[in-house]
């Protein structure tokens, strides 16, 4: 089980990973796409590591809802647990 | 009036250079860039080849860990080299509606689509990267570049395996002759040292299995040659034309006098062993350039080292040239850099531009005992190219039965 800290520092990291966008640029109130300028196969690719870090399913019908970086971190967290 | 192209702009990245002062220097100098492979699936999949030519700077090197995370590593090399010909180019300014690509590749993104099979094999398909196709289309160079360039008047990929490179140029020429185009980046890129297609070339025969001596083993024209030494990396060439070149004051090259492609329906595999379709490529390209046999100083020859190609090259510049061959100064250059699949023709047309422009050939390597059955003026020792109006020709000819000749005209 991760802290809600840990999870948006691991999802920093893999933002940065595949971006290289600054892990500090990664902020709970970030929008992936208006802020953070991710499209939709970075998004993609940044959920299935996602679900590889935290060990968590993210089916593809619920990433349209993860609009900023604090809903991606909600989901995590409910999702484990 | 055709519309006459020129050369303006190079960019390679090689295993004898990341970029294309290096290379030169070296292809000058005679050096090997074929090294034992340290690579643990060399014994995991006892492969029988154990060594290879990788470029000489990694693409990591030169672009950036985002940057290159998005491309198969042949994008990458491509994308290397055409922005170290577009710098080359000193073009600022351009109309990108009128800015083309012709680049080609032999195989693509192997790595790609090996890595993502296996992804899917050993993690399922969730863990395949949606990047997975842009990366693994062979289209994927032509579209990175244009991306990168800005180009709109269209991206091609000329894909006639290890002709491609050559062919990318011709489509070049057809580009800005026929009005399509004012600028045209050109070129090949290839990065297939990877298990797989290293088995595949084995058991065909194709590769060297000099084990012992790597340096050694790409030896075009030599008794002991054993078949080619497989290498990567990518070439690039800036086309224009001329009007706009001198409109912007350019350094120009040299011209693209002529190329041609032509195709054998011999065999898949083999060379036509009289080399009509490589004689039919010379001849057509000459023509394109309105070229005598007498104006041709030197040529790039094809020459990969296999005991059954280099033979019919010859018997096709022979069948082209008359006896004006035997004053031509043939280079093969594939002895120090082993062969680039796709990507050779590029590179070769790098390496053509530049002996036409600096007079100088570059230099056969591992040559000790020539093949009496090829009896050429083969470039072993530093040699200067004639003053005055000069021509060189580059051959590349593919799996396929594809041949493809470019005629480099001096300014």
């Amino acid at each position: 089980m991760a802290s809600n800290e840990e999870i948006l520092a691991g999802l920093a990291e893999i933002v940065n990973e595949e971006t290289g966008l600054a892990t500090e640029a990664v902020e709970l109130d970030k929008s992936f796409t208006e802020d953070l300028d991710i499209d939709s196969i970075s998004m993609m690719t940044i959920v299935v590591n996602a679900e590889e870090k935290f060990g968590v399913r993210i089916p593809d019908e619920e990433v349209k809802n993860l609009k900023t970086v604090g809903d991606a971190v909600s989901f995590i967290s409910n999702a484990q647990a | 009036m055709t519309r006459k192209v020129v050369i303006t702009g190079l960019g390679a990245t090689t295993p004898i250079g990341g970029d294309v002062p290096t290379m030169w220097t070296n292809a000058l100098k005679g050096v090997s860039g074929a090294k034992t492979l340290e690579d643990d699936w060399v014994a995991k999949y006892e492969l029988p080849v154990h060594f290879a030519a990788r470029c000489s700077t990694p693409a990591l090197e030169v672009l950036s860990r985002v940057e290159a995370k998005r491309m198969d590593p042949s994008t990458q090399f491509g994308v290397i080299a055409a922005r170290e010909a577009w710098a080359d180019s000193g073009i600022t300014d351009v109309d990108h509606d009128r800015l083309a690509v012709a680049f080609a590749t032999g195989i693509g993104g192997v790595w790609t689509l090996l890595d993502a099979w296996d992804t899917l094999k050993e993690k399922g398909p969730r863990r395949v990267l949606p990047m997975t196709v842009p990366m693994l289309m062979p289209n994927g160079v032509a579209a990175a570049v244009s991306l990168d360039l800005g180009a709109r008047a269209g991206a091609h990929t000329p894909v006639s395996a290890c002709a491609s490179g050559t062919e990318a140029l011709h489509l070049g020429l057809d580009l800005i002759r026929s009005g399509k185009a004012d600028v045209v980046m050109c070129g090949g890129a290839e990065a297939a040292i990877h298990p797989m297609p290293l088995a595949a070339f084995s058991s065909m025969q194709a590769l060297s299995r000099r084990n012992d001596d790597p340096e050694g083993a790409s030896r075009p024209y030599d008794m002991g040659r054993d078949g080619f030494v497989m290498g990567e990396g990518a070439g690039a060439l800036v086309l224009e034309a001329e009007e706009h070149a001198l409109a912007r004051g350019a350094r120009i090259y040299g011209e693209l006098a002529g190329t041609s492609v032509t195709s054998d329906s011999y065999h898949i595999t083999a060379p036509d062993p009289e080399g009509l379709g490589a004689t039919r490529a010379l001849k057509a390209a000459m023509f394109d350039g309105r070229i005598q046999a007498e104006d041709v100083v030197h040529v790039n020859a094809h020459a990969t080292s296999t005991p059954v190609g280099d033979k019919p090259e010859y018997t096709a510049l022979r069948a082209a040239l008359g006896t004006h061959v035997d004053n031509v100064a043939v280079s093969a250059t594939k002895s120090q850099m082993g062969h680039l699949l796709g990507a050779s023709g590029a590179v070769e047309a790098v390496l053509t531009v530049l002996a036409v422009y600096e007079r100088k050939a570059p230099l056969t390597i591992n040559l000790e005992n020539q093949d009496p059955e090829i009896p050429l003026d083969v470039v072993t020792s530093s040699r200067e190219l004639p003053a005055g109006d000069i021509v060189a020709l580059s051959n590349s000819f593919g799996f396929g039965g594809h041949n493809a000749v470019i005629a480099v005209r001096s300014i």
